[in-house]
């Protein structure tokens, strides 16, 4: 029988990815065209458009309310009303005052989307976009899709979230396009929106509303929040909009998913409250973040300013630059019915009362996790990549300086073999390299400069000033610059491992180079993106995709480069190096350096502190090494793989390590490397 | 009265919808009070439903081709056996087919245009208990397979010959075990041969005074017997209950003997009660021969009455009501818009123009003052029985609930039409196939909290999937909640297409009805509320009562009939 149930699950899974590879082949046939939504505003009033007659198009089941009948309608539900009962019962105290809490969380939390300040929002943004913007690319069949989906089931939003321009930019589109405003969840940090009052106030009004980035135990508060959710997705209220990364990504490589939120929109499905729901991955790509160098800072650990209104304001300078085009790919909207066919027992949900708080089984959880790693796989599939994000991977293998016509050159390669891994390129037909590497260039000129006919960092200043400060300048005009070859690397990951792989291993024997991919796709399990669990699935991709682009021969039990192979396969390894060594440098620190338990806030400063001394030692390059972003992964990592214990206490967690077991991990890593110099590694 | 039935299809051979000279539709016959009407706008709704029209027409074979049908092979020592007994029987094509299926879309298809691969291979008529225990035991001799027929009116493939069964198979007709072998007016029960068909019982108690009340829709058809092993329900449960609740005592023949009580007592605690190995068992254990049943004195006044709701949510929270007050009437039914169109169709041409005149006004005061839309507004049909005094007062107290949900009433001409539809609905099939459309019903019981989630999502899956499977017209599927419980409610469905462009219609049709079940199960419904699981639903035993559950129907199976000779093949 066990026999039986695994071949189940495996038929299960591979109706899933099948369902996945369908939609896959359909987008690889054919990219839908962009349309500049900006263009139109630049040619006509944007007051009148702001004014323009609204009707969107609404859900065919809607019943119609306003935002106060429904907090009260979620106040009133079994659900909630559950909830306070109990704990009305547990603390001994009135259930009215506990009903008392939940209207001030319902009233921290609603929105009250009014069409005037919707109208406003349309005016100003569109000024802004005018202003920041050269063009916002949407794909309009993606559009007219979604307008189908609208009317027929509930729909989920699941952008990618890069910046705050993210959620502005899609409630701005869905209005240019006669569409259901969409409510969205916004995280509360300790100081986030909510603390700009009249900002927050007005994105109250377009639509939004707050959750608490942690309510870790709090009852009351997951109840009320889940059935607020829960009452709009059920009564087609508004499309639900919510960011599967939990937060803005610093290095604009896709986040692992967070599975709260989502398994709260499937839940109505799940208990068959509603008939289908369709999970919509959308894909915003910048071709310059806004908040880039915020995000350098950072991530290098200075204090990120508050988001508070006046700093806002001060953003005004920013108004004064150029940031490009974004490109917004809305994808094929996924029917939560289709993906969750044979895969639910139904029964847990038939034997308890409906409104019951219940915790999901094991199938539901894993369910809602593959679900939430398949949309941020479309999301990646479908991002439109810029020739700068070449531009950026080349560069980053080439510092400190590389000829220009060179790095056109190899940018017009890196373009061929990107669209063969399958990724979206938004290279204009006549568009000669040189030419994309120039405007660029311009567009980041903060990043990287022009001098003597090379290309170089733009790390101004560091000539003069302490050693210091120049690894600190240097690091951050390198991680702004990774941030855009970020963009490339879930792209690449699959054939990029095994080259890695190939070289860690110097062995073709496919046993072995299997055993060190799936190694490493378990080291970078939080570092990229892997649909949970099909290892040898991943690993065949990427031999197929090396074997599609000739840089690998295999046979049924060998892999060989190919001779013209070599330059690709170094090229992938050296892609990936910063996070082979970065993670290195990170499990040798917590191997050696750390005292026996610690918190993530001693973490971080003290491995920086560890990898700033080796940089200005000049004993390593690996300048991302001193992202935070990565050594947070890392740590997860070690997590688990079993090495670093992870505790709560109170309200935080301690990290034990087992150095012994971190020492395997860097033996995995160091037996097998080559040890190689930079300079040998570029092409 | 095989004589009196259509071989290929539902009912009287002198009932049936045709179309006449003038292409109005018309129901023949004159048993129902339909019988002889004209239809005026039964034809429109027909061609906008379905899109079907009267141009394209198919047509079932006239009569059984006697050279089809498979040969009967009966071992000459049992044949000399049985004639020793003077129990009647039969080796006739004809009979032997009739009593091969009950109404299963596919049986019926079968019957229009092929030809079932096993049949019974003779058809045995006992008169009385002791030649039931005679024809058992000589099965048992013999090792033949014995399959129960009673009012052969099954919609779960119960009664079709497993096609691998290699015994020969007696074909065990009830139907002349159909005495009241006494009544009992101090205890108010009756004793009853099992082979009795529904109206019968009823007719001949009336002449005592007394009823059961139990009425299935296919009571004119359906035999006591057949109710006992479907664990039958009818449509007046919520006064007199479902059959078991109206059983006292059971008789029944096994391959290991007789099973029965020792009492005839209301209530017992001895152990599981064994009735429930019984009731529900489909014919795989043995023969129901005789059984007690409660009985009750003829109710004095009977009213129809019906309600509108201005949408089917505001219905279904009325129904609830009721339930939860426990003042449900009779019966009482709550339709569909769907549904409620398609009953307007069926109205009969009316004689009067004071009567066209006064439905007008009736719909001008729905539609216009009090603002029902005609296509979402959904009725209730109420049976109330009792006293006089006691029905009006209960009648008006269900009334004061469905005011408090925005219902308004309507009359009860339109409840009464809505009971007799029920009868004559079935009919309607028979028409459909004529004109390339198919349909069924099918019924499940779920909790009340889910009644609307479910019956939404399985209309939805039905549309879904005909436009999946190439359906080429938008499908009917329509629903009725069709009794109230305290903790939840039965529904109906009825689900039709057009079949046009389809090569395969009842492939088709049957990947369909599987979908629906499973949304049904998924949403929380059972596999049955009492239409049984015969052989169409065996699939979804395991899950519906767990490995063990269907572990211990088992092994009862194997203790009481070892040898399978009750090889229906149902259930398990």
């Amino acid at each position: 029988t066990v026999a039986k149930q695994t071949t189940e699950s495996l038929e299960m899974v591979s109706h899933f990815l099948f369902v996945c590879s369908q939609q896959k082949e359909l987008t690889l046939k054919k990219r839908d065209e962009f349309e500049d939504i900006l263009e139109e505003r630049r040619l006509s009033s944007d007051l009148r458009y702001a004014m323009k007659c609204y009707t969107p198009v609404i859900y065919k089941g809607l019943s119609p309310c306003k935002p106060n009948a429904l907090k009260s309608a979620v106040l009133q539900s079994e659900q909630v009303q559950y909830v306070i009962k109990q704990l009305a019962k547990e603390m001994g105290e009135s259930p009215d005052i506990i009903q008392e809490e939940a209207m001030e969380i319902l009233d921290e939390m609603g929105h009250s989307m009014q069409l005037g300040a919707v109208r406003f929002f349309a005016f100003t943004l569109s000024k802004i976009f005018k202003q920041l913007f050269q063009r916002v690319c949407v794909n309009e069949e993606g559009m007219q899709r979604l307008q189908h989906a609208i009317q027929e089931h509930p729909v989920v939003l699941l952008p990618s979230h890069r910046s705050y321009i993210d959620f502005l930019m899609l409630s701005y589109l869905l209005y240019t396009y006669d569409l259901a405003l969409p409510v969205i969840a916004a995280g509360i940090g300790k100081a986030d929106f909510l603390g700009m009052k009249i900002v927050g106030e007005l994105l109250r009004r377009a639509g939004a509303f707050f959750m608490r980035r942690s309510f870790g135990g709090n009852r009351l508060y997951w109840a009320v929040f889940a059935e607020y959710v829960k009452t709009m997705l059920r009564s087609g209220y508004a499309p639900i909009e919510f960011f599967l990364e939990g937060t803005r990504s610093r290095t604009a490589k896709t986040l692992t998913p967070k599975f709260g939120l989502l398994s709260i929109v499937m839940e109505p499905f799940f208990k068959r409250e509603v008939f289908d729901t369709y999970l919509v991955p959308i894909s915003i790509s910048y071709e310059r973040v806004l908040e880039e160098s915020l995000y350098a800072y950072e991530l290098l650990g200075v204090p990120k300013p508050k988001e508070s209104t006046s700093g806002l304001l001060k953003a005004r300078r920013i108004l004064s630059d150029n940031f490009g085009t974004i490109h917004i790919y809305v994808g094929q909207p996924v029917s939560l019915r289709t993906l969750a066919s044979g895969r639910i027992n139904r029964c847990p949900y038939n034997l308890v009362p409906r409104h019951l708080p219940q915790k999901p089984s094991e199938d539901i959880q894993e369910f809602v996790s593959d679900v939430a790693y398949k949309m941020e796989l479309l999301q990646i599939e479908n991002m439109v990549l810029s020739p700068w994000v070449l531009v950026a991977a080349v560069l980053l293998q080439n510092l400190p300086a590389m000829d220009f016509e060179l790095l056109a050159e190899k940018t017009l390669w890196l373009k061929g073999l990107t669209q063969t891994f399958g990724g979206f390129i938004e290279w204009p037909d006549n568009l000669c390299a040189k030419k994309a590497v120039m405007s660029g260039l311009t567009l980041h000129a903060n990043i990287a400069l022009l001098v003597d006919g090379h290309v170089i960092l733009n790390d101004k200043g560091v000539e003069d000033g302490a050693v210091g400060e120049i690894v600190f300048k240097r690091a951050l005009a390198i991680l702004m610059c990774a941030t855009y070859r970020n963009q490339l690397l879930n792209v690449f990951v699959r054939p990029s491992l095994v080259a890695v792989a190939l070289q860690m291993t110097r062995s073709f024997r496919k046993e072995e180079v299997y055993s060190c991919f799936s190694f490493l796709r378990d080291v970078f399990s939080d570092e990229f993106i892997f649909f949970p669990g099909i290892s040898l699935k991943d690993f065949e991709e990427g031999c197929f995709l090396l074997t599609k682009c000739d840089a690998i021969q295999t046979s049924q039990q060998e892999i060989y480069p190919t001779d013209k192979g070599s330059v690709i396969v170094s090229f992938l390894s050296a892609m990936f190096r910063p996070f082979v060594e970065g993670y290195q440098l990170i499990f040798r620190y917590l191997s050696k350096e750390t005292k026996e338990a610690f918190t993530e806030k001693q973490f971080v400063p003290g491995v920086r502190s560890f990898v700033f001394q080796l940089l200005e030692k000049g004993n390593t390059q690996c300048y991302e090494a001193l992202s935070s972003d990565m050594q947070k992964n890392a740590l997860a990592a070690l997590v688990h793989l079993g090495a670093v214990k992870k505790k709560k206490t109170s309200n935080e967690f301690t990290y034990n390590v087992n150095q012994e077991a971190v020492n395997k991990i860097l033996d995995m890593f160091d037996a097998r490397i080559p040890v190689q110099k930079p300079v040998a590694a570029r092409l | 009265r095989q004589e009196l039935l259509k071989w290929n299809g539902w009912g009287y051979k002198d009932s049936k919808f045709i179309f006449n000279k003038k292409g109005q539709a018309e129901f023949t016959g004159k048993r129902y009070r339909l019988g002889g009407m004209v239809l005026p706008t039964f034809k429109e709704w027909i061609e906008k439903t379905f899109g079907a029209s009267l141009e394209h027409k198919t047509t079932s074979r006239a009569s059984l081709n006697i050279n089809d049908v498979p040969p009967s092979i009966v071992n000459e020592e049992f044949l000399q056996d049985l004639i020793a007994t003077k129990i009647s029987y039969s080796q006739d094509a004809e009979d032997r087919v009739f009593r091969a299926h009950g109404h299963c879309l596919h049986e019926i298809f079968v019957l229009r245009e092929g030809m079932f691969k096993r049949i019974p291979d003779i058809v045995v008529w006992p008169v009385c208990h002791e030649d039931v225990v005679k024809i058992v035991e000589l099965a048992c001799k013999h090792n033949l397979c014995i399959i129960p027929f009673g009012g052969g009116t099954s919609v779960s493939s119960a009664l079709e010959c497993p096609e691998e069964e290699k015994r020969t198979i007696v074909s065990l007709d009830t139907s002349q075990m159909n005495r009241i072998l006494w009544i009992d007016e101090k205890n108010l029960t009756a004793c009853v041969e099992a082979g009795i068909v529904g109206q019968d019982l009823e007719k001949q108690l009336a002449e005592s005074g007394f009823c059961t009340g139990h009425e299935p829709d296919s009571m004119e058809f359906s035999s006591l017997g057949g109710w006992v092993a479907t664990r039958a329900s009818g449509m007046k449960k919520n006064i007199y209950g479902n059959i078991e609740d109206l059983v006292i005592h059971i008789k029944m023949v096994t391959p290991r003997g007789i099973v029965e009580k020792n009492c005839q007592v209301p209530r017992m605690s001895t152990g599981p009660d064994i009735h429930h190995f019984i009731m529900g068992s489909e014919g795989t254990l043995g023969v129901v021969t005789e059984v007690t049943i409660k009985i009750r004195p003829v109710p004095e006044y009977q009213k129809y009455g019906s309600v509108v709701f201005p949408n089917f949510e505001r219905g279904v929270a009325c129904l609830r009501e009721v339930a939860k007050q426990r003042c449900a009437p009779a019966s009482i039914r709550l339709v569909d818009n769907e549904q409620f169109q398609f009953g307007h169709a069926l109205k009969p041409q009316v004689a009067s123009i004071f009567t066209s005149f006064l439905d007008g006004l009736k719909k001008f005061y729905i539609t216009k003052f009090k603002g029902f839309d005609p296509n979402i507004l959904c009725v209730a049909t109420l049976l109330f029985e009792g006293d006089r005094e006691k029905v009006l007062q209960h009648e008006k107290q269900v009334y004061d609930i469905a005011t408090k949900f925005g219902g308004l009433a309507a009359g009860e001409d339109n409840g009464q039409r809505g009971y007799m539809l029920t009868f004559v609905i079935a009919y309607l099939r028979d028409l459909g196939l004529d004109y390339y459309v198919i349909g069924e019903s099918f019924e499940t019981s779920v909790p009340w909290d889910r009644v609307l989630d479910l019956c939404r999502n399985v209309k939805e899956r039905i549309v879904r999937e005909c436009k999946e499977k190439g359906v080429q017209f938008a499908p009917l599927s329509t629903c009725r909640v069709t009794q109230t419980y305290d903790a939840g409610a039965c529904v109906y469905f009825y689900f039709a297409f057009n079949y046009r462009g389809i090569s395969d219609p009842v492939h088709v049709y049957e990947q369909i009805e599987r979908a629906a079940r499973e949304e049904i199960l998924a949403n929380g419904g059972s596999l049955s509320h009492h239409h049984g699981v015969g052989k169409l639903r065996k699939r979804w035993m395991k899950e519906s009562i767990s490995d063990v559950g269907l572990g211990m129907l088992r092994s009862v199976k194997e203790y009481v009939d070892p040898n399978n000779i009750f090889g229906n093949k149902n259930l398990l």
